[in-house]
């Protein structure tokens, strides 16, 4: 394995000449070209948040369950206890876990996006 | 489906027109959406209730060789939703828009169905149908699972069907500086339904564009909204029913979310914009989780 460019670095240099080009384009590719670094940066932050995000996330599902696996396995294995009725909102930590997974989540895909608890 | 914005002009008189026009072929039996011809029909009724809406000037005829199509007039204003929350411009009419936008949804929900040709959905019957697309897709989300189960647990009480616009949101709405919602768009998704899923549509928070902190569409408050309704007649309506429409209006979106993504997976289109839509189904979630948090 080669240390350099990084990965983060090749996408950031593709990110940045599209960028670059985005004023020449005709209004349609130009915001296509704007949604494309928005897949960079998506791309970006997975490559540098990602791997953290799923070993929390496998740490979470670990405890929930009971069960040892990987990522996909646990996060079947607890749809299905779902699907099933065996586990809903009332089941301590659920609520907890999954919150803390998707906060995991939504910081690689949508770092701006703003969620507030509705006030009841 | 089809919008093009044109300049008639006769006698020296300019008009502003938009034509919508269907340019395949539609079956109004199988289709979620209405024809032209019933969402003419639904304009005028709206207009007759007293609920602004850019008017029907012309329902084409085949003599028209326009196919199945529309010309109403042109309203203007603005519609981008992130304006009309965050732009200067609207500073004075955004603290009038929850309550005017409650006093529409009434005025809409009073006009009678008869000889209009809608169907109706109500809350399971759209868990039903999401559920399927979302088990379909082999898509494996914990916290859409837990939503489609919550939901289904807390279905409301049963209440009178009314006329639903159902894609009442900011985006939808033409706002103009001064007089607020100047037109309500978009009525092809209308159909028979619980009064509570129009008033939700609006406060979902992928609508309110970054002011999460305005649950009606990113400018007002639900109180608002809600008296707004009751003020132009409509009924009371508990801001626990709204918010289980509003928890059923994520989960929609999430699904819909994904379905622009199997889109891309599937091969059926290779736009970048579907696959990153994708990605807008966390958003959905972290919604889903904050509302099953707060309960109804």
């Amino acid at each position: 394995m080669i240390e350099h460019p990084k990965a983060e670095e090749l996408v950031e240099a593709v990110s940045k000449w599209i960028d670059s080009v985005r004023p020449s384009l005709p209004p349609r590719d130009a915001f296509l070209a704007r949604v494309a670094v928005n897949v960079l940066g998506v791309v970006q932050r997975e490559l540098a948040l990602g791997p953290a995000a799923e070993a929390n996330a496998v740490r979470r599902l670990r405890d929930l369950l009971g069960q040892e696996g990987d990522f996909q396995a646990l996060n079947a294995q607890l749809c299905e206890a779902i699907r099933s009725g065996e586990m809903g909102v009332e089941t301590p930590g659920l609520l907890a876990a999954l919150k803390a997974n998707i906060t995991e989540q939504i910081a690689i895909d949508q770092p701006n996006y703003v969620s507030v608890r509705p006030a009841t | 489906m089809e919008t093009w914005a044109f300049t008639a002009v006769a006698e020296g008189v300019r008009k502003e027109l938009i034509l919508r026009r269907r340019p395949g072929p539609f079956d109004e039996e199988t289709s979620r959406s209405t024809s032209l011809a019933t969402e003419a029909a639904l304009i005028r009724a709206a207009e007759k209730a007293g609920a602004p809406v850019a008017p029907i000037i012309h329902l084409a005829e085949p003599e028209d060789g326009l196919g199945e199509a529309h010309i109403t007039a042109r309203i203007s204003g603005e519609t981008l939703g992130r304006k009309i929350v965050s732009d200067p411009k609207f500073e004075t009419v955004r603290p009038h828009l929850a309550r005017q936008c409650g006093q529409i949804l009434a005025r809409i929900h009073s006009i009678s169905p008869e000889g209009l040709p809608l169907k109706s959905a109500d809350a399971l019957g759209e868990l039903d149908r999401y559920e399927a697309v979302y088990r379909h897709s082999g898509a494996e989300r914990p916290i859409l699972e837990l939503a489609f189960q919550y939901l289904r647990k807390a279905t409301p009480p049963p209440i009178q069907d009314v006329v639903l616009h159902a894609d009442f949101r900011n985006g939808n709405l033409m706002v103009d500086p001064d007089k607020g919602v100047a037109a309500v768009l978009d009525w092809e998704l209308s159909h028979l339904g619980d009064p509570a899923e129009d008033l939700s549509w609006l406060c979902v928070n992928s609508w309110r564009f970054g002011r999460s902190d305005k649950p009606v569409g990113g400018f007002g408050e639900y109180q608002e909204l809600l008296e707004g309704y009751a003020e132009a007649g409509g009924a009371e309506i508990p801001l626990s029913r709204v918010l289980y429409w509003q928890t059923l209006g994520s989960l929609k979106w999430g699904v819909m979310c994904l379905m622009m993504y199997e889109s891309y997976a599937s091969g059926g289109t290779t736009s970048v914009e579907r696959p990153m839509i994708g990605r807008r189904v966390s958003e959905t979630e972290i919604d889903l989780v904050h509302l099953m948090e707060a309960g109804l």
